[in-house]
């Protein structure tokens, strides 16, 4: 690659996040809460996105089951919340649970009246589910077409356990967030959504620059390779088993934090969240924003899902029509997705098609060697 | 087998659903040795690589690489162990710049808390010049490897192979493809990694393999059918029939 394509990378990658900056500053001031809140809503969604990116972008682990992990990290926020505001409730227990008969918090729920531990577990929980399943499949080396399968099995059985465990987790009708409280302010009041989705903000960020430190360097070119030729990593001497559980386990964890920042921002958690078109929408996600752009993955997430909700109020039965419309586009026209397709020239390409100037280019490689020509 | 052997492969039978693609091979090789394998089609060479280097686990027999048996471990172990392998066609990370397929094959612990921590090592760096000045790509270094010629990612393949600094080195028709130049200057190469390391060439070309003027085991149908020098095999009655094919009458 020479000198100046790279510097136009880092351009375009600039300008996106100013831009994405800028309007993330300028979101509370314009927006109206209820918008707002669809924004935070959105921008929760992105860092699942940046784990699809992490290891299918990245490492080629095409995995239909991320709204296992998502789930996870809701379910764990959500019960830290009713738990702490079922004071005034028979046995300090949250009001469900008497339906069912339920007396006495099931054990495992008992850690979580610590704000402290639900801290840890929205993305510790997710993360070690992740590395299980993760461990188990590599193991036996099952990958490509076999490991999506698996993991969308998987899904489905979290799915169903989930929706029937009414007096562990109520069940079907999941866990309501928006009438808990949390600081002594109600968690879907106005203030409190504000707060939520600055603090959503300011993950995404972290969740970007974290992405961005594992993939650099040779830990990210591992991953790469993987991707590319695993029997040669393994051949070279790496385990290609230990990468593949560490970036599954990763992008678990950040599933989990996502996944707990939607929950607090839509006031409810429920099996919903690990239903199968869900799971695939977050591949979409990546796939139209960019694969292995992990800022694609971002961008993906926030403009689909904000296309989707105006496109829904305007035409409600259309979206899923243009949704898969624009996977077909992206699958046949743009491979690379949207910041793939920016970053390797496309638009000029395509201006060039419509007559438009051009400027010369060199192969890269005769770049370098004109260089050296001209210092003769 | 004596104790100047880097490896032993005893008796290694490999049965694919009853078809027979190695048959009580036995073959020695000592340290520093360079050794050239040859054989037809289907003779099971590649099956070969494929047994020391664990990807096909013999169903009879046994491979002892400097005195620990190879047999049930992992691809993995047994390249740490000093077992690296060229493949038949050039593999390498098209996506990496050449610079980052070498790290990958000079780094050393290859687990993933030393790849994420810590950045390479200056003597691993002073590695990649050396291997980059050794295989003329020194001038690529940052460019994909996917953007090199045939020849060069040949090239590129054999100095992460040398870069992994294996005690054997299992080299599958690296001039597969190769201009007669560029064949030259692989067999010198090959030479010249000989003595320090151990290597196994396999290929086709006879040019190339009697270029590299060393011993020669020829394989036929899963088994060391001679082994000897040029001059010894191509004498070989055996050789002839199955290999080099008579002289038109």
């Amino acid at each position: 690659m020479s000198l100046s394509k790279i510097q136009f990378d880092k351009k375009i990658v600039l300008s996106f996040w100013i831009i994405l900056i800028a309007l993330i500053i300028a979101a509370p001031t314009i927006l109206p809460v209820f918008r707002l809140n669809l924004l935070g809503r959105y921008l929760s969604l992105s860092i699942v996105a940046l784990g699809v990116d992490l290891i299918w972008g990245y490492t080629g682990l095409l995995s239909l089951g991320q709204g296992i992990f998502f789930a996870l990290g809701g379910y764990c926020a959500a019960m830290y919340l009713q738990i702490t505001s079922s004071t005034e409730f028979p046995n300090n227990i949250p009001e469900f649970f008497a339906l069912y008969g339920v007396e006495k918090l099931p054990f495992f729920w008992e850690p979580f009246r610590s704000p402290v531990f639900t801290f840890f577990a929205i993305w510790i929980i997710p993360a070690l589910v992740a590395g299980l399943i993760g461990y188990l499949v590599f193991r036996n080396r099952i990958k490509g077409v076999y490991f999506s399968i698996l993991t969308q099995a998987s899904l489905l059985v979290f799915f169903n356990f989930f929706n029937g465990q009414q007096k562990l987790i109520n069940g079907t009708n999941g866990l309501k967030t928006d009438v808990t409280q949390l600081f002594g302010q109600m968690v879907g009041s106005e203030s409190m959504q504000r707060i939520f989705f600055w603090i959503t903000a300011i993950l995404v960020i972290a969740a970007w620059f974290f992405a961005k430190w594992v993939v650099k360097g040779r830990f990210g070119n591992i991953l790469i390779g993987i991707r590319d030729d695993e029997p040669r990593v393994r051949f070279t001497g790496y385990n290609p088993v230990i990468f593949k559980t560490i970036i599954f386990s990763i992008a678990g964890g950040l599933a989990g934090i996502s996944g707990a920042l939607y929950t607090v921002q839509s006031g409810i958690v429920s099996p919903q969240f690990m239903t199968v078109p869900f799971s695939i929408e977050m591949v979409i996600w990546v796939a139209v924003g960019g694969r292995g752009t992990l800022l694609g993955a971002i961008l993906g997430a926030v403009f689909i899902n904000y296309a989707k909700s105006l496109v829904s109020e305007a035409l409600p039965a259309s979206w899923m029509f243009i949704q898969g419309g624009l996977f077909i586009l992206v699958v046949t026209a743009l491979p690379e997705g949207v910041l793939g397709w920016i970053q390797g020239n496309g638009p000029r390409n395509l201006l060039q098609r419509f007559g438009m100037k051009r400027k010369i280019e060199t192969y890269p490689s005769l770049e370098v060697n004109n260089k050296e020509g001209n210092n003769e | 087998m004596n104790n100047t052997d880097l490896l032993n492969l005893i008796d290694i039978t490999v049965s694919f659903e009853g078809f027979l693609a190695l048959n009580k091979l036995n073959l020695n090789l000592k340290k520093g040795e360079l050794r050239a394998v040859i054989g037809p089609n289907g003779a099971g060479k590649t099956t070969f690589l494929d047994v020391i280097t664990g990807k096909v686990k013999p169903t009879n027999g046994e491979v002892i690489f400097k005195g620990k048996s190879l047999v049930g471990r992992k691809e993995h172990k047994i390249a740490r162990l000093g077992v690296g392998r060229k493949f038949q066609s050039p593999r390498i990370f098209e996506n990496l710049t050449v610079k980052e397929n070498l790290e990958i094959s000079v780094t050393t612990p290859k687990n993933p808390l030393n790849l994420i921590n810590k950045s390479i090592k200056d003597e691993q760096l002073i590695e990649i010049d050396r291997l980059m000045k050794i295989v003329n790509l020194a001038q690529k270094v940052d460019s994909k490897a996917g953007s090199l010629s045939h020849g060069q990612k040949q090239w590129l393949e054999i100095a992460m192979l040398v870069g992994q600094k294996p005690d054997l080195m299992l080299v599958d028709e690296p001039v597969a493809g190769l201009t007669d130049e560029e064949t030259d200057l692989t067999a010198d190469l090959l030479k010249s990694l000989s003595g320090e390391n151990t290597v196994v060439v396999i290929d086709h070309d006879m040019e190339f393999i009697r270029r590299l003027d060393s011993n020669v085991s020829v394989l036929n149908q899963g088994t060391v059918l001679c082994e000897g020098t040029m001059e010894t095999i191509q004498k070989d009655k055996k050789v002839i029939d199955v290999y080099l094919g008579r002289p038109e009458d």
